[in-house]
């Protein structure tokens, strides 16, 4: 059974301008240890997924309208709060991506780090403290012993990163969400944090959701990937077959403008046109508008995910057709 | 007319900010050496990469060029023109041969401003502009970075990010400027829209013989536009090569760890190949390391790394600041 | 939007047939309208303000009228809010004394208004020594203790009026009234004296902030005049919370008369304002309590409806909301 198991999330945001469908009858599931990369853009939908999951959406101006997020038998998105609270931070764990912050400044490192275990397992403090200072080390900490005494202000980004792994990971938890975590970092430190999760994840056999808009980041280190747009899943596949045989123009688009292997003098691939006004009813697949693709179908009928291939599911309807081959 | 065929040269360029500490009588107590002794000559026309992480003094070093910071060493001459040697008055009146596009779209344009009000200022700072004539001239301009001239009246929160860059870049153009520095131009957007305004840098580049230093932390994102890229570490640069040299074969050790790091989309050659992790986090250019200012971070490092700045040394096709150069390569 | 580049375009008509944008004003009062007890409070106060402009012209007895024969009456339906303590109409009272609080809240805070956002603005755009020198100043006058500061000031220059009167008379040719509203001028400006402060201090705050904005930098970098950068980039940018913080002290500079007009420094009587109306009703507050029970009533009323309307405008003009 899948240690969680999405299906049918809908959460809408009630503005002034009008309903915004930000995440739109999204289903996924993750297994147990497995890393699932949601990749897309800003108004993509793959955060609000996420906050959805944990219940963190402010509710007005958002609302989950239905759907079912069910974690190792509990719907998180029904059970009470007091459940919630039970699994938020000890089974299931969220890291942010601005470690500016996401910790909070007036407090020690120390008080923060052990703060999941005298809720969630009630130890005693000086147990808790130890604990803490093991977890800074596996991250990579120096002299953390001392270190666990600073600020949040005292640490680079890179180093409030790690102490937010090493909060989430405290209580070993089942489930790890990343919200873009290396996004705001500089290049040579985001591939020590990648490597750092990879690490705690064999360690403890955690299961990762990874957000992100950097497929490049996503290519080395998911199983598999969901691709999101305008608040649906627009494929979704192992993470080889995503990158190698991409059923979707969309994702393929989303490929070819990374500047990566292009000459130069060349310009670089660009998808024409804007993202969508989720607060628009969308008729068809919303990305036509902008799809080298696109046919009258494309317009009319609504896009649904389908299988394509074994593990491989997509929501082109032409492709799913079989009319074009990417 | 210059003679000399740089039309950009920057010699020996420091930007140190002191550090003050007291309460009632403020005392130096210390230098953050944001750009520390930074050496480079441009071709008009020449399209600049820099690169480097968080810390490294590339965007302080492109404020410095553009005298946004004054310099605390060092001369910028521009087409023949002593930059940091010209008084206020002079100065102000030399802006329209350089100008700077900045970060972040959100920040950059006057919210209160409509695109023709931030324009036609632009258009009226350096050159007397009849005022009938203002609304073709800002029209053009519009078009010239791919908005629609419909939009003229609306306001910057009423645009996109990429818009709002646009808009920027199209006040850049307006004072008919020669060189132009571009801050991390690209890094607030999305991945589909950064390839439209690199795009568009690179044409209006070429149409009007820019000369363009591109600023940015994202390597893959300079070499594609780039003639020639720096890598800069701690206000320095420690690389300096043809473009797809730099990216290709990088010979400086940081450059190397740089590219390493490099994500690429490639599942299967992510996961087989050996990454070069550097240990520990970036500096600060608070306290330098004395010799190079890399070396407690690298591989490479030798005792002899550890007393004198490195120079530049010819390796290849490259500039490096690194006294192992040739013998690691 | 569409980045399209349609290349026929009509100059002459760009300006008139280019869809018209949205400002963040127009945002803003489209929020503010949105928001009821704001819109409620915009209501309580135009009323409030109307009734003490224009009601005493259907009054029958005027404010100064003493009888004492009704003293200390109870409302009745010759006088609907009773009288006070020298047999004068308690209504014509307030709805004067309404006029006096409301034009000393609006013109004190007018000239502390005026004077703070150029002080701060130029503190902070400035910068460095300039400022540090401006800002210390200001600390200094702010570390006055205002209350003595003021008291001594009404004391010592309270004869002062017809001095000043003549003065003007002599060496600018103006007749004026200064001498018989002297009391009312000294008020003005003690608490003005005193309001800008804070205003600077905001102001200044807002510019510094907004100085490092990169549309600032992006100015110079164009070339700009300093004069226009703070006329044209920093003054409306900062517009935001002076409104708000405007609308607060409007409040704050009614209150200070109140206190003053107690300690009675400030209006003196046969004029009223309701702080003063506050003073003799708290006098007569057993034997009469409508005294102080209706001035007390409005003057709550109005200074709560003035807050929130200030909470309405920064809620309204708050740009972290302004893209939903």
């Amino acid at each position: 059974m899948a240690l969680l198991e999405v299906n049918n999330l809908t959460t809408n945001f009630h503005t002034r301008n009008g309903v915004v469908r930000a995440v739109n009858d999204v289903s996924f599931s993750v297994n147990r240890g497995e890393t699932l990369g949601i990749v897309g853009e800003s108004g993509s939908g793959k955060s609000v997924t996420c906050y959805s999951l944990m219940r963190l959406i402010p509710q007005p101006p958002g609302r989950i309208e239905s759907g079912s997020a069910i974690f190792d038998g509990t719907d998180l998105l029904s059970c009470s709060e007091r459940t919630l609270r039970g699994i938020r931070g000890k089974r299931v764990a969220m890291i942010f991506q601005d470690p500016m912050t996401s910790l909070n400044p007036y407090l020690r490192i120390e008080d923060q780090l052990i703060e999941p275990l005298l809720i969630h397992e009630k130890t005693n403090r000086a147990d808790a403290v130890k604990r803490a200072i093991r977890g800074l080390e596996e991250v990579g900490i120096q002299d953390a012993k001392n270190r666990i005494r600073s600020y949040p202000h005292e640490f680079s980004g890179g180093m409030r990163q790690r102490v937010m792994i090493a909060m989430a990971m405290i209580t070993k938890p089942d489930l790890l969400i990343a919200d873009e975590p290396t996004t705001a970092l500089d290049v040579t430190v985001q591939a020590q944090i990648l490597e750092l999760i990879k690490k705690e994840q064999k360690a403890n056999g955690t299961a990762v959701i990874f957000i992100s808009h950097d497929l490049g980041v996503v290519a080395g280190f998911c199983d598999r990937v969901n691709v999101m747009y305008a608040g649906r899943i627009v494929e979704t596949a192992g993470t080889r077959e995503v990158y190698y045989h991409p059923q979707h123009p969309y994702n393929r688009a989303l490929q070819k403008s990374r500047p990566t292997g292009d000459m130069k003098g060349n310009e670089l691939y660009t998808i024409p046109g804007l993202p969508p006004d989720l607060s628009r009813p969308i008729e068809g697949c919303a990305f036509a508008p902008r799809c080298e693709f696109a046919a009258d179908v494309c317009r009319s009928q609504p896009a649904h995910l389908k299988v394509i291939q074994s593990g491989h599911f997509s929501a082109c309807t032409r492709i799913q057709n079989k009319e074009i081959t990417l | 007319m210059s003679t000399s065929p740089d039309f950009l040269q920057i010699t020996g360029l420091k930007t140190h900010f002191p550090v003050e500490s007291g309460l009632v009588f403020r005392k130096v107590v210390g230098t953050v050496k944001a750009v520390d002794g930074v050496n480079l000559n441009l071709k008009q026309g020449e399209i600049l990469g820099l690169v480097g992480e968080s810390g490294c003094g590339k965007s302080t070093l492109g404020r410095t060029i553009l005298q946004l910071i004054p310099a605390t060493e060092g001369t910028v001459v521009l087409g023949g023109k002593t930059l940091t040697d010209l008084p206020a008055n002079e100065l102000r009146a030399a802006r329209a041969d350089f100008q700077m596009i900045f970060q972040d779209p959100y920040a950059s344009l006057n919210p209160r401003m409509t695109v023709y009000s931030t324009l036609a200022e632009a258009l009226q700072a350096h050159s007397s502009v009849k005022k009938n004539e203002l609304p073709k001239l800002v029209g053009e301009l519009m078009e010239r970075v791919g908005l629609s001239p419909r939009y003229i009246r609306k306001y910057p929160h009423e645009f996109s990010g990429g818009q709002r860059q646009r808009i920027a870049i199209a006040r850049a153009l307006a004072v008919k400027p020669k060189l132009i520095i571009a801050d991390e131009p690209v890094s607030a957007l999305d991945v589909s829209i950064q390839a439209q305004i690199i795009n568009l840098l690179a044409k209006l580049s070429k149409e009007m013989d820019l000369t363009l230093v591109f600023i940015s932390h994202d390597l893959s994102v300079v070499k594609h536009i780039s003639d020639r890229i720096a890598v800069m570490y701690l206000g320095r640069i420690v690389e300096l090569g043809p473009a797809s040299e730099v990216f290709d074969t990088p010979k400086h050790p940081y450059t190397k760890a740089l590219v390493s790091a490099i994500p690429s989309l490639d599942p299967d050659m992510e996961r087989t190949r050996q990454r070069i992790i550097l240990q520990g986090d970036p500096p600060s250019p608070l306290n330098p390391p004395k010799g190079c200012p890399f070396h407690p971070r690298c591989s490479s490092a030798i005792d002899a790394c550890k007393i004198d700045r490195p120079e530049f040394l010819t390796c290849g096709n490259q500039q490096v600041a690194c006294i192992r150069a040739n013998e690691i390569n | 939007m569409e980045p399209a580049t349609t290349s026929s375009f009509n100059t002459e008509r760009l300006l008139e047939q280019a869809d018209q944008g949205t400002s963040l004003w127009k945002d803003a009062w489209l929020r503010m309208r949105k928001n009821r007890m704001a819109v409620f409070s915009v209501v309580v106060l135009l009323v409030i303000s109307l009734t003490s402009v224009f009601g005493p012209f259907f009054l029958t007895y005027s404010y100064e009228e003493t009888n004492l024969d009704r003293v200390a009456q109870a409302p009745s339906a010759d006088h609907w809010l009773g009288t006070d303590k020298l047999g004068r109409d308690q209504l014509s009272r307030i709805l004067y004394g309404g006029r006096v609080s409301l034009m000393v809240g609006l013109v004190a805070t007018a000239v502390s208004l005026t004077i703070g956002v150029l002080y701060g603005t130029i503190a902070g755009f400035v910068g460095g020594k300039l400022d540090a020198l401006m800002m210390r100043i200001v600390d200094i006058i702010y570390a006055l203790p205002f209350t003595i500061f003021v008291i001594l000031l009404m004391v010592i220059a309270q004869d002062a009026g017809t001095a000043v009167e003549n003065w003007l008379l002599q060496s600018f040719g103006w007749k004026t009234d200064v001498a018989s509203k002297w009391n009312l001028i000294l008020l003005f400006g003690a608490i003005g004296a005193v309001e800008w402060l804070t205003m600077a201090r905001i102001v200044r705050g807002q510019v510094l902030s907004l100085r490092k904005m990169e549309f600032i930098e992006a100015c110079i970098s164009l070339g700009l005049s300093r004069k226009r950068i703070i006329f044209r980039h920093l003054i409306p940018n900062v517009l935001g919370p002076i409104v708000v913080y405007t609308t607060l002290t409007i409040p704050a500079v009614m209150l200070l008369e109140a206190f003053l007009s107690f300690l009675g420094l400030g209006i003196q009587p046969p004029r009223s304002s309701w702080g003063l109306l506050i003073k003799e009703g708290s006098e007569m507050m057993e034997e009469a309590p409508w005294l102080l029970l209706y001035p007390g009533l409005l003057f709550s009323l109005t200074l709560f409806s003035l807050n929130f309307l200030g909470d309405g405008l920064r809620d309204a003009l708050d740009p972290k909301t302004s893209k939903d």
